[in-house]
């Protein structure tokens, strides 16, 4: 249930809503707080749930000394009405058993605040990809078939690429294919719940493994830069060279907000030496 | 998970939802038979959370006990110290009547709903100040599971008023949880950290919290309702490392007892020293593997 921060709902109609999916290497968390804590968004509201576990902290974007002190919960939501963009952000994960609520908490409030449609940032083991998924580019995106007209055309001048189906039995039935997120966590049930409700979604996607995740969160964050212009990139790019190049650079304008400290443990004992 | 004397050890999965999970996640709906939703909801039905609130005589008209209780100050101490520290310093059963107790079950633990309980016990009891009856305390020292924290909230908060309301949470967790550019090592354990609600505009006794660091499980579930909720509370982490019940983790929290909420509960002091040491020793023949 949305529950906004001071009294009265914010308009969200016609926005965009951002929100990653908890999956593998938190990817899409931490392309998400790339987003927030580059474009400072400011908080209007929480996803109260009892679908989450919980946590507190405090402010995970601080900047100075005098806004460090702001408690944050484990699902908050930011907006920007001047790119009408609204922003979920999850910090812990699912209870067992709550993927199901969950998704129809979250649907429900799309429909009621009717938001235009839903971006959901997420990752899949790459581990698990098939000789198909291994050629080229990690990144894949999703559309439910509401949005697809609109934006079809879009993904094919970017030449992004759809997310692969994989056969449901190999090797005995190739013609009858299912769709497999390994490790995307709520993504499918989200992706398929939504194309029977007729929302407008699209899921972005990284192959990834467990580790140092940020460069992924990165790639991913420049990923859904390329179409919805976020920020702007620095310098041109000429159009005639590789494909890998034509990708305009961002990363370095991306904010790392600073509760990304200390991702790898604490110093270490002066003992030690 | 892994627990040691209710202490609870998260263990990361940083992969998300296990895929054994996420085919019984999407399946479900098809695979599951009557028996699965039978012994699903038997499951449930014994994770669910009872509070019992027992107003005491004269009080409790028949129907009066749906009314929520009118609350100024609510102090919940969660785990054995914050729970001993309550014990040791605050509650006496002079001053202090019991008006509720929470029943539950899950792996670690399982409460009972009498309120007869030794301090080694798992129990959550609410007692409250028979001079001032707006004055709620709170003692939990069993472990409330990840899918019962929310329940437990709706629960208890739903039976209190939320005017006026000002909430403390006291709890503990391992030093080595903290995380600081430094060496934990170099740290001086037990030290105690801060988290407070926007609310919240009354002196803190100790440092904040400073990010990346984040508290979990209960505490964190009740400061998050007060915070969505727009009720002044605030939460003191003692970071310490010892696991067990412990008089210098106990004691850590003292600083405590000068804050606006906790100044004019403080009882006599020698006789916190005295019934300290009484709950150390009960607790010590219960560590002892030759009982």
């Amino acid at each position: 249930m949305f529950v906004p921060c001071e009294g009265g709902g914010p308009e969200l109609q016609g926005f965009t809503l951002l929100m990653p999916a908890v999956s593998v290497g938190n990817v899409g968390q931490l392309a998400i707080d790339l987003v927030i804590s580059t474009l400072r968004m400011t908080k209007i509201g929480y996803f109260y749930t009892d679908c989450l576990v919980p946590m507190v902290g405090n402010n995970p974007y601080a900047t100075s000394k005098e806004n460090s002190v702001e408690l944050s919960i484990n699902a908050e939501v930011y907006s920007l009405p001047s790119k009408k963009l609204v922003v979920l952000q999850i910090r812990s994960p699912f209870i067992k058993n709550k993927y199901r609520p969950f998704c129809q908490a979250l649907l429900s409030w799309v429909e009621s605040s009717k938001c235009a449609r839903v971006i959901l940032l997420s990752s899949s083991h790459a581990y698990q990809r098939d000789d198909e998924q291994l050629l080229g580019t990690p990144l894949r995106y999703l559309l439910t078939p509401a949005l697809e007209k609109a934006v079809e055309g879009r993904m094919q001048e970017l030449k992004w690429k759809e997310m692969e189906k994989i056969a449901a039995y190999p090797g005995i039935n190739d013609r009858e294919k299912v769709l497999h997120i390994p490790g995307g966590g709520i993504t499918k049930l989200l992706f398929t719940e939504s194309c029977s409700k007729g929302i407008q979604m699209a899921v972005l996607l990284k192959f990834c493994s467990e580790g140092d995740n940020i460069p992924d969160a990165f790639a991913l964050v420049n990923y859904l830069n390329e179409w919805l212009q976020l920020i702007k990139s620095k310098g041109s790019h000429s159009t005639d060279i590789s494909p890998e190049q034509e990708i305009p650079d961002t990363s370095s304008q991306w904010k790392i907000p600073s509760s990304w400290r200390l991702l790898f443990g604490n110093g270490l004992p002066p003992a030690l030496f | 998970m892994a627990t040691f004397f209710g202490e609870v050890v998260a263990a990361p999965s940083r992969a998300g939802v296990d895929d054994e999970e996420e085919e019984e996640a999407a399946g479900q709906a098809l695979e599951e038979t009557p028996e699965d939703r039978e012994i699903r909801r038997r499951v449930e039905e014994k994770r669910e959370v009872a509070v019992r609130w027992a107003l005491p005589a004269g009080e409790a008209a028949p129907g009066a006990a749906a009314e929520p209780l009118r609350c100024s100050r609510f102090v919940v101490a969660v785990g054995h110290n914050a729970a001993a520290f309550l014990s040791s310093f605050i509650l006496d059963s002079v001053c202090w009547e019991v008006v509720g107790a929470v029943k539950l079950w899950n792996e670690w633990c399982r409460t009972s709903n009498t309120t007869n309980v030794l301090p080694t016990d798992s129990f959550c009891l609410f007692y409250r100040l028979i001079s001032d009856p707006t004055v709620l305390l709170c003692q939990c020292s069993c472990y409330v599971a990840e899918d019962q924290q929310f329940q437990w909230l709706e629960k208890v908060f739903g039976h209190i008023q939320k005017e006026g309301l000002q909430v403390t949470i006291l709890s503990t967790c391992p030093v080595a949880d903290y995380k600081t550019q430094e060496s934990t090592l170099t740290l001086p354990s037990p030290f105690l950290k801060a988290l407070k609600t926007k609310e919240f505009k009354e002196q803190v006794c100790c440092p904040l919290l400073e990010q990346p660091n984040i508290v979990r499980d209960l505490p964190a579930a009740v400061l998050s309702y007060c915070q969505v909720w727009q009720i002044p509370a605030v939460l003191y982490q003692c970071y310490t490392d010892v696991i067990k019940l412990d008089t210098v983790t106990i004691e850590a929290f003292k600083p405590l007892l000068s804050s606006e909420t906790l100044k004019n509960l403080v009882k006599d002091v020698s006789e916190s020293t005295k019934s300290l040491k009484k709950l150390l020793t009960t607790n010590e023949t219960h560590n002892n593997i030759y009982i």
